[in-house]
C-alpha cells in the first residue's frame, strides 16, 4: 500500500476548556496514520483513548486543532460546506449504535435514498439504488416500508451499511460496528463489511476495542493508547504477538472461550502485570 | 444491546423511540381521550356553524328580556341588556376558540421556530435567543396587555397576537432543550457526513422527532390562551360589540342579584372546554408514549429438546429455580412469554454462568429472582427457593429484607446505579446501617475495608467521591463492595463487565473470582461472553428463546456442546479463527 488514500500527519485535536482553571486535555496528540484504496485499517484502543476522536476527526465532526488529513492528496483538514458536500460521496461513515444511528421516525428507504437525494440523484434513479442497496445488505423483502424500530440490532446495522454505500464512498469509517450486537450477529456482519470490500474495493478506518474483531477484518493494525498511537504494523503480527507493553497488556486481558487456555492466559497475565509493576519500581 | 429484547423495548420509550403510527388509534381507545375529542370537535363544530344555528340575534336587546328567566324563546333567559343568553354563547365560542387558537399559534410559531434554530446552532445564537426569552418571560402578561388596550383600544386579535409572544418563551424553552437531547443522537452525525444541509437536518431529523411534546404543549398552551382572554374581557378589555365567554361573564356577574344563574353560562363554556383541552393534553401524553412493542422476531422454528447433563440434586441447592415462567403484558392487553419454564440451581460457592443472546431471557431470570422485574413483567408460575425457601411468593416487603442480606445484585452500567447526587461513602455505608444495624463509625470502618478488598488503592479519597469523579470501572468495584456489604450468600450479576474496558474487565473478574473464594460466595452471572464464561464459571446454563437449551460442566460445554444453538454459538465466536490475511491466503490457493 504505497499509494495511500488517507493520510493523517500530526493530527490533534483538543476539546473546549471543561469549568474553570481546568487545563483543556488533548484527546490526540500528533496523530500520524495513513489508509490505502480497499484497505482495513483496524484501530484498537480502550474508552478515552481517542480512537473515536480521531474517526469524528477524518468526517469533519469534530474541530481539528492541529495537523492534516488528506484525501488523495487534498488538504480536507478544515472544508467549507460545499466542499463537504462533494466529500460525502466519498467518506461515510458507520456507527456502534444502530439504535441511535437511524431515524426512529423515518421508513427505512427514506432514510436511505436521503443522501441520494442530498447528491443530487433523480428520484427514480434513487429509488432503484436504494432497492440495491436493500439487496445488496441481504435486508428481507419490503423492509422499505417498515420504521427503523421493527428491525433487530443486526438488521439495523445492515440498514447503516445500506446507507454508507449508497454513494459508493472510497472510504468508511466504522467506529465499533458490531460491538452492539449478539455474537452470532456480529460474525455474519463482519463478513458481510469483507465481502463488500471485496467487490467494491471500498477502504475501512475499523475502530474498535475488541482484538479478535479488528484481527477478523483488518490487514493493518494501530494501536491507540491516550491519544497516541503505540504500536502499528501488520495485523497477524499486532494481534497475535504484540511488541508494546500496553498491547500485550491488552491481548492478556481479553478472556479465552476455553477454560484450561484461559487459566494458562491468567497466570501469563499476572506474571506480566507483576513483572511489570516491578520494573517501574526499578526504574 | 446485550439485555433481553424486552429491555431493549423498555428503553425505547424514550422520546426518540416515540411511534406515530397508531397514535390517533391508542387515543380513541383511551375513555378520556375520546370523550374530550368528542367534547372538543361539538364545541368547535358549535363555534363554526353558530351564525347559522342561531335564532335570535345575539346583538339585538329585547327590553322585556332584561336579566329574564329562561323561557320565551330565551331558552337560557336574557342578559342584562335583554339580549338572548343561548345565542351569544353560542357566538360568543368563535372569538374565544379562536383568540386561544391564534395566541398559542403565534407562540408555537415564534416559540418553536428560535428554539429549534438556538437548541441546534447554539453559541451566541442560543445565547441570545435565551437572553430574550428570560426577558419576555418576566414580563406581567396581563400587565403588557391592559397598557396595550389603553394605547390601541379593544383589538381581539391584536391582543391574542400579544399574548402569543408573551407565551412564546414556553415553547422556546421545552423546543430547545428537546433539540439539544435529540441532536446528540448519531442520525444527525450520519446526516452531517452526507452533508444534507442544516434547514433539512432541522426539519427531516429533528423537528419529527420532537413534534409529539409539542403538540401537547400546543393544547395546554391553547387552554391557558382561553383563561388569559377570558380574564382579559371579564376585566372589561375586549369589544363590547362581539360576544365572547369572558365578556358574558363580566356581564352576568355585573347583574348578578338581579339574575343568579346567567353567569353559570359561561362558566361551563370555559370549564368544559379548557377541562377538555387538559384531558386530551394528557391523553395525547399517555399514546405518545404507549409505544408498541416491536414483533418479536424469534420463533421456535427449530425447537431441538434441551440437554441436561446430570439430574436435579436439589439437596445441596443454594438456590433453586423451578419451572419459572415470566410474562409481559403488551399493548393490546395479551400475554407475552419471555422466559417459559426455567429450571436451574446455583450450589453454594458456586458460579453458575446463564448464557444466551439478547432476547434469550437471561437477564429477565436474574432481575426475577431479584423481584425487580420492570413495569408489565410479572412471574407467571414456578418456584424460586432460597436456601429453602420460596422467594416467589413473597411480599415485596418481605423481598425487601432478602434483597441485600441474601441476595446481592451486581448491574449492567455501573454509573446509572449510582446515585449522581450522593458521595460513594453515605451510598456504601447506608445499606450496612440499615441491614446491619452498625453505628455510623463502623459501617465506615466496614466500607473502607470493602473498597480496599476490592482493590481500590486509595479508599478513603474513593469514599469521599461523587460517582462522576470516578471511572466506570472504579464504579463497578464500589458496587460489587456494596454487594457484598451485608454478606451475602448469592451474587447475581447481570453482564457485569459488557461496559468496561478489557482491561478493566480482567481485574472485575480477578474480585468476583477472589471474593468467591474468601466468602464461599455463589455467583449467578448473565453474559454473552463465552470468553467471561470460561475465565470465572464452573457450570452453565445456555438458554434461546425464553428456555434453557443445554446446560453442563463449563469444561464439557466448551469441550462438545451438544446442543445445535451451543454449537452455533460457539462457532460464531472470532477466537481460533483464521486473521483476515490468512483467509485470503487459503483463496488465493483454492
Amino acid at each position: 500500500m504505497n499509494e495511500e488514500l488517507l493520510e493523517i500527519t500530526d493530527l490533534e485535536v483538543t476539546y473546549g476548556k471543561r469549568g474553570f482553571g481546568a487545563e483543556p486535555a488533548p484527546a490526540l496528540k500528533g496523530v500520524s496514520l495513513g489508509i490505502g484504496a480497499g484497505e482495513t485499517m483496524g484501530l484498537v484502543g480502550e474508552s478515552g483513548s481517542g480512537k473515536t476522536t480521531l474517526g469524528r476527526a477524518v468526517l469533519g465532526l469534530v474541530p481539528v486543532t492541529g495537523g492534516s488529513i488528506r484525501y488523495l492528496g487534498q488538504d480536507i483538514t478544515q472544508v467549507d460546506r460545499r466542499r463537504r458536500r462533494a466529500l460525502a460521496a466519498q467518506l461515510q461513515v458507520i456507527f456502534q449504535d444502530p439504535y441511535s444511528s437511524l431515524n426512529p421516525s423515518m421508513l427505512v428507504e427514506d432514510i436511505l435514498s436521503e443522501p441520494l437525494r442530498a447528491a443530487g440523484v433523480p428520484g427514480r434513479d434513487a429509488r432503484k439504488r436504494v432497492n440495491a442497496l436493500m439487496e445488496r445488505v441481504d435486508l428481507p423483502a419490503g423492509a422499505g416500508r417498515r420504521l427503523p424500530r421493527e428491525f433487530s440490532g443486526g438488521q439495523r446495522q445492515r440498514i447503516a451499511i445500506a446507507r454508507a454505500l449508497a454513494l459508493e464512498p472510497a472510504l468508511i469509517v466504522c467506529d465499533e460496528p458490531v460491538s452492539a450486537l449478539d455474537m452470532s450477529t456480529q460474525i455474519r456482519i463482519l463478513d458481510l463489511l469483507v465481502d463488500i470490500q471485496q467487490s467494491t474495493n471500498v477502504a475501512y478506518l475499523f475502530i474498535s476495542h475488541d482484538l479478535e474483531v479488528v484481527r477478523y477484518v483488518s490487514h493493518r493494525v494501530a494501536v491507540m493508547f491516550r491519544g497516541e498511537i503505540v504500536e502499528r504494523g501488520d495485523a497477524e503480527q499486532v494481534t497475535a504477538d504484540p511488541s508494546h507493553p500496553y498491547t500485550r497488556r491488552l491481548l492478556m486481558a481479553a478472556p479465552v472461550p476455553d477454560p484450561a487456555v484461559q487459566a494458562v492466559r491468567r497466570e501469563e497475565r499476572a506474571r506480566f502485570l507483576a513483572g511489570e509493576s516491578s520494573a517501574v519500581a526499578a526504574s | 444491546m446485550t439485555e433481553s429484547t424486552v429491555l431493549e423495548n423498555a428503553s425505547q420509550t424514550s422520546l426518540a423511540g416515540v411511534a406515530r403510527r397508531g397514535v390517533i388509534r391508542r387515543l380513541l381507545r383511551d375513555p378520556l381521550g375520546i370523550a374530550s375529542t368528542l367534547l372538543l370537535a361539538l364545541i368547535a363544530l358549535i363555534a363554526i356553524f353558530a351564525p347559522l344555528i342561531v335564532w335570535n340575534d345575539p346583538g339585538v336587546s329585547q327590553l322585556d328580556k332584561v336579566n329574564a328567566s329562561p323561557g320565551g324563546g330565551f331558552l337560557l333567559g336574557g342578559d342584562s341588556a335583554g339580549r338572548d343568553i343561548l345565542s351569544r354563547l353560542l357566538v360568543g365560542a368563535r372569538l374565544t376558540l379562536l383568540g386561544g387558537l391564534v395566541a398559542a399559534g403565534v407562540a408555537a410559531v415564534v416559540g418553536v421556530g428560535f428554539g429549534l434554530a438556538a437548541g441546534y446552532r447554539g453559541k451566541w445564537f442560543d445565547l441570545v435567543s435565551g437572553w430574550v426569552s428570560d426577558l419576555v418571560m418576566v414580563l406581567p402578561s396581563i400587565i403588557v396587555l391592559v397598557a396595550m388596550f389603553t394605547v390601541t383600544g379593544p383589538n381581539a386579535v391584536l391582543a391574542m397576537f400579544v399574548l402569543g409572544i408573551m407565551l412564546a418563551p414556553s415553547f422556546f424553552r421545552l423546543t430547545r432543550s428537546l433539540v439539544i437531547q435529540v441532536k446528540r443522537n448519531l442520525y444527525v452525525d450520519a446526516a452531517k457526513v452526507s452533508a444534507i444541509s442544516d434547514l433539512r437536518i432541522v426539519g427531516r431529523h429533528i423537528f419529527t422527532v420532537i413534534r409529539g411534546p409539542l403538540v401537547i404543549h400546543f393544547v395546554l398552551i391553547t387552554s391557558v390562551a382561553i383563561i388569559i382572554q377570558s380574564g382579559l374581557d371579564f376585566i372589561g378589555l375586549g369589544d363590547p360589540n362581539v360576544p365572547t365567554w369572558g365578556s358574558m361573564l363580566q356581564d352576568a356577574f355585573r347583574s348578578l342579584y338581579l339574575s343568579s344563574t346567567a353567569y353559570i353560562w359561561p362558566g361551563l363554556a370555559i370549564a368544559l372546554t379548557v377541562a377538555s383541552l387538559l384531558l386530551l393534553g394528557n391523553a395525547l401524553r399517555d399514546a405518545l408514549e404507549d409505544v408498541e412493542r416491536a414483533p418479536r422476531a424469534a420463533r421456535k422454528a427449530n425447537w431441538v429438546a434441551p440437554v441436561r447433563s446430570t439430574a436435579p440434586t436439589a439437596s445441596d441447592a443454594l438456590l433453586c429455580v423451578e419451572d419459572l415462567v415470566i410474562s409481559y403484558r403488551n399493548a393490546d392487553g395479551g400475554l407475552n412469554r419471555v422466559v417459559d419454564g426455567v429450571s436451574f440451581e446455583v450450589r453454594a460457592g458456586e458460579v453458575l454462568g446463564l448464557v444466551g443472546e439478547s432476547g434469550s431471557g437471561k437477564t429477565q431470570t436474574a432481575l426475577a429472582i431479584l423481584r425487580l422485574l420492570p413495569t408489565g413483567g410479572h412471574v407467571a408460575g414456578g418456584r424460586i427457593v432460597l436456601d429453602g425457601e420460596d422467594l416467589a411468593h413473597r411480599s415485596q416487603r418481605e423481598m425487601t429484607s432478602v434483597r441485600g442480606r441474601r441476595i446481592a445484585y451486581v448491574p449492567q452500567e455501573p454509573m446509572s446505579n449510582l446515585d449522581p447526587t450522593a458521595k460513594i461513602g453515605s451510598q456504601l455505608t447506608e445499606p450496612i446501617r440499615v441491614k446491619l444495624g452498625l453505628p455510623r463509625r463502623e459501617a465506615k470502618e466496614r466500607a473502607l475495608e470493602l473498597l480496599e478488598q476490592v482493590n481500590i488503592t486509595n479508599p478513603q479519597r474513593v469514599f469521599d467521591s461523587y460517582p462522576h469523579e470516578i471511572s466506570g470501572g472504579m464504579a463497578q468495584r464500589v458496587l460489587i463492595a456494596g454487594a457484598v456489604s451485608c454478606d451475602p450468600d448469592i451474587i447475581i450479576a447481570d453482564e457485569p463487565t459488557t461496559a468496561l474496558d478489557v482491561t478493566v474487565q480482567a481485574e472485575i473478574l480477578d474480585i468476583l473470582r477472589r471474593l468467591r473464594t474468601e466468602r464461599n460466595l455463589a455467583v449467578l452471572l448473565v453474559t454473552h461472553n463465552f470468553g467471561v464464561v470460561a475465565d470465572l464459571c464452573d457450570r452453565v446454563v445456555v438458554m434461546q428463546t425464553g428456555q434453557i437449551v443445554e446446560e453442563g460442566v463449563v469444561g464439557r460445554i466448551f469441550a462438545e456442546p451438544r446442543h445445535p444453538y451451543t454449537r452455533a454459538l460457539m462457532s460464531a465466536m472470532l477466537t481460533g479463527r483464521p486473521s483476515r490475511r490468512e483467509r485470503s491466503l487459503q483463496e488465493a490457493v483454492q
